[in-house]
């Protein structure tokens, strides 16, 4: 198809926004953060080109293994959301009708209603040593003396499960929405039980949803900082405080690009496997996302 | 034991609120039989289908199949399948596992269940489409899927809710024959929903007539178009010319009735006041001079108000004196009148048997 000059101009004005905005806020910050990264400093104030930041991962244990334990917690984080998030979207999308649904959504919107450290913070009061549930657990007197539920890995992956949930809830009845109810009752009516209806016709019509929750859930999860360092404490060990430490506490930004950069690998590495895994195309799954 | 009948009904209502959906409904199908619920939409026929299924519970009554009550067994336990009205193929499915699907939920090995879907795919002359998606099919191939996927489990019974209203009319003629002759090679019992009235007349063993939850008439076509238990079978089965008059004698069965203009025709059947009489189009004999006519009791002269030409189904409206709608004919294609134009005088007749009246 060939495009008069005319209509290729009226394109790119209409495109120039979007590019303007992807290469300012995102290309150009990672190309500068891609080339901070290789940078050494040889002596004060004098910078070289080499991959020290990158070799100093691999042989500080530290490093790879806070890398490690985040990308390894975050796939926890991600498959616990999608079990608990899966029943209430199937709920939401094939049992809840009218206003029932709308309630709903805007239950499972409300949390996002306030700023994510103030949820964070919601947390901790609940959780802490002197706080509600250790009183409650007082009260009722299956504790004697004050029960520290925070600053451990239980607390973090709370956290991080409920700031997830909506943005798998939401995919997931998207995906869930579109199944057509007769196709569930010809898959019964065929003699399938619950579990075979469930993993033979609902799961593989609600992958692309499934796929686009676990993506966004994943990414939220890796890069977040808040919910670790505030409900993990010393112990949250969360890869994005490697970074802030380099870029703020130490000023090594090179260092800290180098981190930042890893970081992005590895969240690009799992989706792409996760991807290759269900047979998903990233085509499809952003449309339901 | 061989049970003499595949399905009873008896008895069954189902309300939603205060609505009954199915008020009522008996009868039984035969093993081998082709069933039909005609009735116009909204009438209740998928509600009934669906309670037969074991997708509704029915509010009172029995549903039996082979002499065991279904009320309790749920859907996946039942021995019938469902052709569903927008066929409810699985799209994440090929055409093989689709086919294969059922006879894997009852536990029949992976390789035995393709070997006798691939077989079933061949009767139904889809030889070599086990690999396709199902979105890779035609209409009239993917309804075949659908018959596939509940005949490979040889059920009972199979139920089939319109499953021919999303083809096009030209598939829809060549599919009714198709379902009748597979319906025969199978001897399985069909029962089959629709509200088009000539695809349960050219299918169907018997026909039920449903109106407003209750069946009118139950019978063969012939029966059906024949000898109309009902008004509303009369005039939902086939086409027919409808009058309402008052009685004006009646004896031994015949009846005549008055035409508000004040005519009079002769019929066969009962009334009380008001009463209406149907005739068939193709029992109104025509003729150019009333002399061919004279045996007939009923006489009329008019003028051709309308030809509508449509091959083998053609009909001429007469404007006739004493009636105040145009009396429909079928169009003669051959003899002297087979070139009628419109505003012809012709004469029009019928026998006084081919007159069912009914009190309105
Ligand atoms: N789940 C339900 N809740 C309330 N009313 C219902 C429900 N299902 C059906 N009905 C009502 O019952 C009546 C019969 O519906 P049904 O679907 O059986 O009609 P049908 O004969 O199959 O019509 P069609 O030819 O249009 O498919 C309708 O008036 C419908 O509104
Ligand atoms: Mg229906």
């Amino acid at each position: 198809m060939t495009m008069r000059p005319a209509q290729r101009l009226a394109l790119f004005l209409l495109l120039a926004p979007a590019i303007l905005w992807l290469g300012l806020l995102i290309v150009l910050p990672h190309v500068e953060i891609l080339i901070l990264s290789f940078s050494e400093r040889v002596a004060p104030r004098v910078y070289a080109f080499g991959v020290g930041n990158y070799l100093e991962f691999f042989t500080e244990p530290l490093y790879w293994r806070t890398f490690a334990r985040t990308a390894f917690m975050s796939i926890l984080v991600t498959a616990l959301t999608l079990v608990l998030a899966f029943p209430i979207a199937l709920y939401i999308a094939r049992v809840a009708q009218g206003r029932l649904k709308a309630m709903l959504l805007l239950l499972c919107l409300l949390p996002f209603w306030v700023s994510e450290l103030v949820r964070t913070l919601g947390w901790m009061m609940l959780l802490r040593e002197t706080g509600v549930i250790s009183y409650a657990l007082r009260s009722v007197g299956l504790a004697n003396q004050p029960v520290e539920l925070l600053y451990n890995d239980g607390a973090v992956i709370l956290g991080l499960v409920y700031g997830g949930l909506l943005f798998m809830i939401v995919p997931l009845a998207n995906a869930l929405e579109s199944l057509e109810p007769a196709v569930v009752e010809a898959g019964y009516d065929l003699g399938g039980s619950r579990w075979t209806v469930l993993r033979r016709i609902v799961i593989p019509h609600a992958m692309p949803g499934i796929v686009a929750g676990c993506i966004i859930v994943f990414m939220l999860t890796v890069g977040n900082f808040a919910t670790p360092v505030l409900l993990g404490g010393k112990n949250g060990l969360w890869f994005t405080e490697q970074i802030y430490a380099q870029f703020i506490t130490r000023f090594n930004w090179p260092q800290g690009a180098a981190f930042g950069m890893l970081l992005l690998l590895l969240s690009s590495a799992i989706v792409w496997l996760g991807l290759r895994l269900t047979g998903q195309s990233l085509g499809t799954t952003l449309k339901q996302a | 034991m061989a049970h003499s009948t595949d399905l009873d009904i008896v008895n069954v209502t189902k309300r939603f609120g205060a609505h009954a959906a199915v008020d009522d409904v008996s009868f039984s199908v035969a093993p081998g039989e082709f069933f039909s619920i005609l009735g116009p939409s909204g009438c209740g026929k998928t509600t009934l289908m669906r309670m037969i299924a074991g997708f509704e519970h029915p509010t009172s009554g029995d549903i039996r199949i082979r002499g065991k009550s279904m009320i309790g067994v749920p859907a996946n336990k039942r021995p019938v399948n469902m052709v569903f009205q927008s066929l409810a193929l699985f799209p994440m499915m090929s055409v093989g596992e689709n086919v294969a699907y059922g006879l894997t939920c009852r536990g029949v090995s992976r390789a035995e269940a393709e070997e006798r879907a691939h077989r079933m795919l061949e009767r139904v002359g889809l030889k070599g489409f086990g690999e396709r998606r199902v979105t890779a099919l035609s209409g009239g191939q993917r309804q075949r899927v659908a018959i596939a996927r509940c005949l490979v489990l040889e059920p009972t019974l199979v139920l089939l809710d319109e499953p021919l209203g999303a083809l096009d009319l030209k598939l829809r003629e060549h599919m009714k024959i198709e379902l009748k002759q597979l319906q025969g090679t199978f001897n399985t019992t069909f029962v089959y929903i629709t509200h088009d009235q000539s695809e349960a007349l050219v299918m169907s063993d018997r026909i039920a007539v449903m109106n407003q939850g209750k069946f009118e008439q139950v019978g063969s076509p012939r029966e059906l178009y024949h000898n109309p238990a009902t008004p509303f079978v009369a005039s939902f089965v086939g086409e027919t010319n409808r009058w309402q008059g008052e009685a004006a004698s009646a004896s031994n069965g015949a009846i005549s009735v008055r035409l508000p203009s004040g005519a009079v025709v002769q019929g066969q059947g009962r009334a009380g006041q008001g009463a209406l009489a149907f005739v068939r189009p193709e029992a109104v004999a025509l003729a150019q001079d009333s002399g061919a006519l004279g045996n007939l009791p009923n006489r009329f002269e008019g003028r051709v108000s309308a030809v509508l030409f449509d091959g083998a189904a053609s009909s001429l409206l007469i404007d006739t004196v004493g009636f105040e709608q145009p009396v429909r004919a079928v169009l003669p294609q051959v003899g002297p009148l087979a070139g009628i134009e419109v505003g012809a005088p012709v004469h029009v007749g019928w026998t006084a048997d081919a007159m069912k009246v009914f009190a309105a």
